[in-house]
């Protein structure tokens, strides 16, 4: 494949060399000039100076004959117009943005970045993990379908301990699919499956009904 | 009308103080509170400190209730991310978005944003001057 990478700072270095290493071909696309020579003297010649948002920037970078453009530098703003740039200009099909701040994803996704990689999400993830607070945790992010699993922790002060599956009332387009108990293992459950305290519940959901989904299962609204 | 301009510069300024004088509701948002020296002393709209570009500062500028916002920040890449926030998040009626680099204008105008780069306009207006066919 041939992947541009705009942003040649600590993310866009180590990516094109992990890019590089599989066998594709990269170009990065580095303002700075002592970032370009140091990608130069490491990388060889994958390297141009410019500006990713710049249609001629683009343009000199071959961007009509790129397979994908990832925009990895540390401003929400130039990665958006990167990738907006490569796709309507250039019809680049698959374009990543990263993205620092969280509240930029919903925008991202609407304007038709095909993927945004937030890595404050990914940090709060982790943690959310490993903090019985946060009993609601993703695991997995179906990009096509819209849709997300998740994973909840039924606490003994749950709402739904106790509870038969047929009585807990779900949010639109959300399904409970898995109920895993510690003794008896995960069981794909029937309405009259009973949830009990210390259970985890394995759901699919889409992303606008997580926080009611949230608040039907464990009575948490934050 | 209730108006939000993001960036408070000369032209923002100007804009803010024009708009508020002709009677409009207005709100500017600009990230350094020092950038409000270029509103007119007689203003009597809203000055926020704040980044546009982040959802939630558009909201505490009233952007939900917003007839028309505006982006002339020095930055065409956060202008165009607001603008575009504006007019697919939250649906303002009308929104102008000032882009320097004419190709980049071009590339958001046939996205469907209303767009304005002083830099083209300002060279058709030297050039015009230079031919002696007035400004």
């Amino acid at each position: 494949m041939y992947i541009l990478v705009v942003g040649g700072g600590k993310v866009g270095y180590f990516l094109s060399l992990a890019l590089l290493s599989e066998g594709h071909e990269v170009l990065i696309i580095e303002q700075d000039s002592n970032k370009c020579k140091v990608i130069a003297e490491d990388l060889g010649s994958v390297v141009m100076r410019g500006d990713g948002c710049e249609i001629r920037t683009l343009e000199d970078a071959g961007a009509n004959r790129a397979d994908l453009l990832v925009a990895v530098t540390h401003r929400d703003e130039v990665n958006l117009v990167a990738c907006q740039a490569a796709k309507h200009r250039f019809g680049v099909k698959r374009t990543i943005a990263r993205i620092s701040n969280p509240k930029n994803e919903a925008l991202f996704k609407l304007l038709g970045i095909d993927v945004t990689i937030s890595s404050t999400n990914l940090i709060l993830e982790h943690i959310e993990e490993k903090l019985p607070a946060h009993s609601m945790s993703h695991l997995l992010t179906l990009e096509d379908g819209n849709l997300e699993i998740v994973e909840v922790n039924v606490l003994s002060d749950s709402l739904v301990a106790g509870k038969k599956v047929s009585d807990i009332v779900l949010p639109a387009k959300s399904l409970i699919c898995l109920i895993i108990n510690t003794a008896k293992g995960a069981q794909v459950p029937t309405g009259s499956s009973i949830v009990g305290a210390g259970d985890h519940i394995i759901a699919v959901t889409q992303p606008e009904h997580e926080a009611e989904l949230r608040a039907a299962l464990t009575g948490q609204t934050g | 009308m209730k108006i939000v301009i993001m960036g408070c510069g000369r032209v923002g300024g100007l804009l803010a103080g024009m708009l508020d004088e002709a009677g409009h509701q207005v709100t500017v948002i600009d990230v350094d509170s020092w950038s409000f020296r270029w509103l007119p002393r007689s203003f009597n709209g809203k000055a926020l400190v704040g980044d546009g570009t982040d959802v939630e500062t558009l909201r505490t500028a009233g952007i939900e209730e917003a007839d028309a916002f505006v982006t002339t920040t020095q930055g065409d890449n956060r202008n165009v991310m607001a603008a575009q926030a504006a007019k697919h998040i939250f649906k303002v009626p009308k929104v102008v978005c000032r882009i320097y680099d004419p190709l980049r204008e071009e590339l958001y105008k046939s996205l469907g944003l209303e767009t304005m780069s002083p830099t083209k306009i300002g060279a058709n207006v030297l050039m015009n001057i230079v031919l002696g066919k007035g400004g």
